[in-house]
């Protein structure tokens, strides 16, 4: 199996705080890694590094054979990597001025050139897939926040990207939105596609996780399969971490 | 001694096909240095938030200095002082035009700058994240719905530069109240002509309040 993630030792500062502590984690192709813990932990700005929206201080990364250097050094790699890298925000980010359909095809025929034609089927399978292709023609404000995150979804696919990173994909939603957010990233999982996910849905990240990675305070601090992360924590850490969360 | 004004309608209305040659001036004068000034706005706007200090600081140095100096005190600078500076005279259309540019530029420059920062950084995030280049998020994604919301502050400087044209009578271009001082000098009716001069104005800018209505109600101005 090909690793699609390689952190080694990596750094993150911001200004004086030092917020992700020598990590070092790797992703194989066609997992899905769920990253939890608590707020302010460190665990948006660990996967906001692997598409360099986070630039790092130290360390080794290395995201599908594109090694990504630290703030400072040769970011060359930068474009190529978030070709291959989607990204869904917790605020969905839609482009506003742009109908559904439009927000799916702009990539596609800005980077890689893709043919207006092509696009536009590839936009309409995608909407197909994420259950909205009734709502291609309207705008992102016409749209439930379910909906809204569903195209954010297509939208990052259209990329055909090797890995997709979620950065707390349901914490906007209203709750009886979560469900069918879930539902398209439990498909997407099951097709193989690889995952990390930042969330605070403890019963996706038992369902779908390959791996469960808990942070505390920009540290590893537990990792493992997500029945032994959860039922049989190590670290007392993680284990009043989960206490907290499980309990309601 | 009683004394009765009477606004003399005849006057008035004598007046206008003399005021009307005014307008033509008054609108290349206003809209040709806005137009200049919008690419002004647009260069000197984007500069100011560069994030490189030699390019921000020239950007922030011309729009102080153009928002901080009276713009009748500019158009003088320019037609009476820049001749000397370039060894020929300045015809006093080029140099009206040229004084509502730069200003307005300054002006725009900030409507440019309040514009694109008011758009959220999930926006450009976003389009970083499909693998756009920084030109390529700026242009498609930032640009259009900074420029939505920049569209009212716009209108209001259009009328503003509409209105500061009336103070290039100074250095003699025949618009609109150059052609009322003149038309006054001759038959002494200052009331009624810089009341005829005044609707003018008015009609110019509410007909562009109008557009932008227009362009409002269409959500044109807003995402």
């Amino acid at each position: 199996m090909s690793q699609i993630v390689k952190m080694q030792g990596m750094n993150k500062y911001f200004g004086k705080l030092h917020v992700l502590k020598d990590i070092d984690l790797t992703v194989e192709a066609g997992e899905v890694v769920v990253i939890i813990g608590a707020s302010g932990s460190g665990k948006s700005t660990l996967i906001r590094c692997v598409n360099g929206l986070e630039p790092f201080e130290s360390g080794k990364l290395e995201v599908d054979g594109h090694p990504l250097a630290p703030k400072g050094g040769n970011q060359k790699s930068l474009t190529e990597i978030r070709k291959e890298v989607g990204m869904v925000f917790q605020q969905f980010n839609l482009f506003p001025h742009l109908t559904v359909k439009k927000n799916i095809m702009l990539a596609p025929m800005k980077v890689k050139k893709t043919p207006q034609v092509v696009a536009n089927g590839t936009a309409e399978r995608l909407l197909q897939r994420v259950g909205i292709a009734d709502q291609a023609k309207k705008y992102p404000s016409q749209l439930s926040g379910g909906q809204q995150q569903r195209v954010a979804i297509a939208r990052a696919l259209a990329m055909e990207p090797r890995l997709m990173l979620f950065d707390e994909p349901t914490s906007a939603l209203d709750p009886e939105m979560i469900g069918e957010v879930l539902d398209v990233m439990r498909e997407l999982a099951k097709e193989g596609m690889t995952m990390m996910v930042v969330t605070h849905e403890m019963g996706f990240a038992r369902e779908v996780a390959d791996r469960v990675i808990y942070i505390h305070e920009g540290q590893v601090v537990e990792e493992g399969k997500p029945e032994d992360v959860f039922d049989n924590p190590q670290n007392e850490r993680t284990q009043s971490f989960l206490s907290r969360v499980l309990k309601h | 001694m009683e004394f009765q004004f009477q606004f003399d309608w005849q006057a008035a209305i004598h007046s206008i096909p003399f005021l009307l040659k005014g307008i033509p001036y008054t609108l290349l004068i206003s809209f040709g240095g806005l137009a200049i000034g919008f690419v002004l706005g647009i260069i000197f706007g984007l500069l100011s938030i560069n994030k490189h200090w030699f390019l921000r600081w020239p950007a922030t140095a011309y729009i102080e200095v153009f928002r901080g100096t009276p713009i009748l005190v500019q158009v003088l600078f320019i037609f009476y002082g820049l001749p000397d500076l370039v060894g020929g005279p300045i015809d006093p259309l080029t140099a009206g035009i040229a004084a509502i540019a730069l200003n307005s530029g300054a002006y725009i420059s900030e409507v440019v700058r309040g514009g694109v920062q008011s758009i959220d950084k999930g926006q450009t995030e976003a389009g970083l994240s499909l693998g756009l280049s920084r030109t390529q998020t700026f242009w498609s994604i930032v640009w259009p719905q900074a420029f939505r919301r920049m569209i009212p502050p716009l209108g209001n400087q259009a009328i503003v530069s509409i209105k500061d044209t009336s103070l290039f009578s100074v250095i003699g271009v025949g618009e609109l109240v150059r052609q009322g001082q003149v038309y006054i000098a001759n038959t002494f009716t200052a009331f009624e002509v810089y009341f005829v001069v005044a609707i003018l104005y008015l009609m110019i800018t509410l007909s562009l309040s109008l557009i932008l209505r227009l362009l409002e109600r269409r959500g044109l101005t807003s995402v």
